[in-house]
């Protein structure tokens, strides 16, 4: 007993101490994150009475419940597509199964605004069907809450998709034989024992397109749907007491934190996941006459959110090349922008995480567990809470950085760093801490060690973060709206603008790209499957 | 080995002095006097938890110590004020899991301890680390990446690695405990030839008993963070200096007797020759190989239990005034089990009292 306890004590001490330089790098990490929450409350707070009476309106009721409403709406939607398409893809016979499987990953490459675009530029104000059908194509029109919902459920069903697909790889096909060996029928081993072993994984898919659909801002502002992110931007924009628009913001974080709990407790009661077992090929159920129903249900989500977007965004770009509007030009410096931009951010966000990371793995204290945990905070708060609370505290403290880029760079570190930490801290905590004292002992100081056997050996993962967050900072929306240089354009801004006006053919060729750029980098991480939870998690910030 | 001894013999590679370390409230290092001469290989044998690697990690720098000191050769490294960092020690460390740089040549492992200016192609490192790879027999190994080699040959590379910067001590913690059973004792004389062919100086932490014994020039075992005996295996083994390390060292049957003049102690069982002992009633550690069976005199025994081992047996008799006793005989002659025998110590067995 002591001397299993001593054994214990030698392990956990034979780490070092944490060196004081990466103590430092890693709290002032942690603290930059937590300053959009921390200066959000403190404007709030000393907004008076005035600012806070905004929660009592009328209107802002009405908001909240078409907020709620909206989520709602969405999670239940995209669990259901999701979790039926995992399921078809890994447990029925499905025709093209491999196919489906990765076409059905893909629209995580379409951002939610470009979903919202093609969806407008079909049967929007202006869309191609209301011209081709001059007379009742008018009252076609897909704006408001069913065109936000719809977008929305595209653009998250393939977190629960990819979640629950793995979950069922992962679940011991041995319990499933065996409900049906104590003759349950196939649907009934679904219910009662399937069901039952996804559904944490199906409960974290949920989550994440909760929070997607909470902290969207491109989609509804589109769609022109009065949410709490596109009232606080408005009233950021719009009204000369810029406090109310801080106090909504941190309502917008409770309603975070709201369904965080939700999740957690439903979690907390959930089976514990099923120990992974070797893969083993489960012999398929049979669709029978229900064949024909579930391609057209695979076909009719895949139609929707990829072959419609890429669909109506080509037709745009044909019809704006035939009325001779410049194309190239226009969206070459977007281009660049977007390029520049995402690549620092990636860069920036993986050194930033460093620290932190190497801090928590190589040295795991309750104190650097919590600066872990402070710096993933930030994912939980949506874009334009971030945006908002930069935009004060460097409108009061820091005017010179004001719509500079800097401040822009800061801002997307500040939002997408957990994933870079997520990356970095699998990466670092892969590497054996032995190998550095190895390097040590055989005469290298602790730089020339780190470089020479960590960070090779970490790479791989350091890169993978890096790219995640390029992609992320590519499809940002709010963040750049809000604090861009004037005159700075990003792929994403001129989508939101040129769409905003309903200029479909100026959006087109910019939302296309976007999606050229991103559909290689999710194909990779689809296809690489056994990684499918972690990717999924962290694209499921954007 | 004098402890005493206020001047340090100017040819001890590395010594260490009333090293402590603690980890929070648990002491896992108290106060470790040791001293290594240069070319001698000492294996430091405990019970896993005792503190032997963290007394290997503080030689190597990996660990502060809280009090005491360590010495490499005339130079302090530890204690004092004084901090050596690791990678300015020279000493070579061969980890239990290996720590080979998966990323790397099994040559370019073995290289890397050498100095920058060497390390480029075809210099004289390349020449240095074939060397190395030749001394441990692998060259024809050496563009393979670690995770291509089988145990064996992991280990070899990782010794090869640890040797080629020429170390002043080469340490090596549990080396064989990640090797199937019958790779390891082939190993275990392969190392130690190669430690000898090096005249490298070495620490070696085990908690086999027979890897200790049979690789180390002196054994010191340790338990709970203190040296509690140290000397030539065969002295640590026939005169253990307490109940503990008789019993952690091998089988033993204790005995308690009465000391009489001349160095001997009466027990139950007959008169055993025990040099320098105390007086009045003390307990002896006997080991089975210091009994004897014989059918020719009057019954005082029965075999019980009987386990066949090879090249000897070990029986459990049932002596009819003390109780149970194990025995140890070579399987020339064997006794069923159920047989009455007569059981007494053997010729020139010399029992070291424990209590």
């Amino acid at each position: 007993m002591s001397a299993l306890g001593a054994r214990r004590r030698e392990r956990r001490g034979s780490r070092p101490l944490p060196s004081p330089s990466l103590t430092v790098a890693a709290v002032l990490v942690a603290a930059a994150v937590s300053l959009p929450l921390v200066y959000l409350v403190v404007r709030a707070a000393s907004g008076g009475e005035a600012a806070w009476s905004v929660l009592l309106r009328p209107q802002t009721a009405e908001v909240l419940g078409r907020t709620i409403g909206l989520v709602a709406v969405v999670t239940v939607a995209a669990t259901a597509i999701g979790g039926s398409l995992a399921w078809l893809m890994e447990r029925s016979d499905l025709p093209l199964r491999r196919f489906w499987a990765v076409a059905a990953a893909l629209p995580l490459a379409v951002p939610s605004y470009v979903a919202a675009l093609a969806l407008l530029a079909t049967a929007g104000p202006g869309g191609a069907l209301s011209e081709a059908l001059p007379g009742e194509g008018r009252l076609l029109d897909i704006t408001g809450f069913p065109g936000a919902a719809l977008a929305l459920t595209l653009s998250t069903y393939p977190y629960v998709y990819l979640l629950g697909a793995a979950a069922l790889r992962r679940a011991d096909p041995a319990l499933e034989e065996a409900a049906r060996g104590l003759g349950r029928s196939p649907f009934a081993v679904l219910r009662e024992v399937t069901l039952p072993l996804v559904r944490p994984a199906l409960g974290a898919g949920a989550l994440l397109a909760a929070l997607y659909a909470l902290s969207d801002f491109g989609v509804v502002s589109l769609m022109r749907l009065d949410v709490l992110t596109r009232v606080i931007f408005q009233q950021y924009r719009t009204l000369f007491d810029r406090t109310p628009a801080a106090v909504l913001g941190l309502l917008l974080v409770v309603l975070t934190v709201v369904v965080l709990i939700l999740e957690a407790r439903a979690r907390g009661r959930a089976a514990p996941r099923a120990a992974p077992t070797a893969a083993r090929p489960v012999p398929p159920v049979a669709l029978g006459r229900w064949r024909a129903a579930a391609v057209a249900f695979c076909a009719l989500v895949v139609g929707l959110a990829l072959v419609l977007p890429v669909g109506v965004l080509t037709y745009w770009i044909a019809r704006g090349g035939s009325a001779g509007a410049g194309l190239g030009a226009g969206i070459l410096a977007p281009a660049l922008g977007s390029l520049g931009v995402s690549t620092v951010a990636g860069v920036a966000a993986v050194l930033a995480a460093l620290p932190v990371a190497l801090l928590v793995v190589r040295t795991p204290r309750p104190w650097t567990r919590a600066l872990e945990r402070l710096s993933y905070g930030a994912n939980a708060l949506p874009g334009v809470v971030v945006a908002l609370a930069l935009v004060f505290f460097a409108a009061r403290y820091l005017g010179a950085l004001y719509q500079t880029l800097a401040l822009l760079m800061f801002a997307y570190v500040v939002r997408f760093l957990p994933q870079a930490l997520a990356g970095a801290r699998t990466a670092l905590a892969g590497v054996n801490p032995r190998l550095e004292e190895a390097a040590r002992a055989l005469g290298r100081g602790p730089r020339s060690a780190f470089a020479a056997v960590t960070v090779p050996l970490a790479a791989p993962g350091l890169l993978a973060g890096a790219t995640i967050v390029f992609l992320s900072t590519m499809k940002e929306l709010p963040v750049t709206l809000l604090l861009r240089p004037i005159g700075f354009e990003t792929l994403a801004t001129e989508v939101w603008s040129a769409t905003s006006v309903s200029a479909y053919s100026r959006a087109a060729p910019a939302a296309l790209l976007l999606v050229a750029v991103a559909a290689p980098i999710v194909l990779r991480l689809v296809v690489r499957r056994d990684g499918a939870r972690a990717e999924a998690e962290a694209l499921g910030a954007g | 080995m004098s402890g005493s001894a206020p001047a340090i013999p100017p040819d001890m590679a590395v010594e260490t002095r009333g090293l402590v370390k603690a980890f929070g409230a648990l002491p896992a290092v108290c106060e470790v006097d040791l001293a290594v001469a240069r070319g001698e290989l000492l294996t430091v044998l405990g019970p896993s938890g005792c503190g032997k690697t963290t007394l290997l990690r503080l030689i190597a720098g990996f660990e502060r110590p809280g009090h005491g000191e360590v010495r490499l050769g005339d130079r302090i490294v530890a204690g004092d004020g004084v901090w050596v960092a690791p990678e300015q020690r020279r000493i070579g460390m061969v980890f239990q899991d290996y720590a080979l740089f998966p990323h790397l040549s099994v040559e370019r492992n073995v290289a890397f301890g050498l100095p920058r200016r060497e390390r480029g192609r075809g210099g004289r490192g390349a020449a240095r680390a074939r060397t190395a790879l030749e001394l441990v027999g692998l060259q024809h190994k050496a563009e393979r990446l670690p995770h291509e080699l089988s145990g064996g040959e992991r280990q070899r590379a990782a010794l090869a690695r640890a040797l080629a910067p020429g170390p002043e001590l080469v340490l090596l913690d549990e080396p064989f405990s990640s090797l199937d059973a019958s790779l390891r004792a082939d190993l275990r004389r392969e190392v130690e030839l190669i430690l000898r062919d090096a005249e490298a100086t070495a620490i070696l932490v085990t908690h086999d008993q027979e890897e200790a014994l049979s690789l180390g020039d002196r054994v010191a075992v340790m338990r709970e963070g203190r040296i509690v005996q140290l000397g030539p295996p065969e002295e640590v083994y026939a005169r253990p200096a307490d109940r503990w390390i008789a019993g952690f060292l091998g089988e033993v049957n204790l005995l308690s007797g009465m000391c009489r003049r001349g160095g001997a102690v009466e027990t139950w069982l007959g008169v055993f020759d025990s040099p320098g002992t105390g007086t009045g009633r003390v307990q002896l550690a006997v080991r089975p190989e210091q009994l004897d069976l014989r059918t020719d005199r009057a019954v005082n025994a029965e075999v019980v239990e009987r386990e066949f081992r090879g090249h000897d047996v070990l029986y459990r008799l049932r002596h009819e005034v003390g109780g149970s006793l194990l025995v140890q005989l070579p399987s020339l002659e064997l006794h069923k089990v159920g047989a009455r025998v007569h059981v007494r110590p053997a010729a020139a067995a010399v029992a070291s009292v424990v209590d």
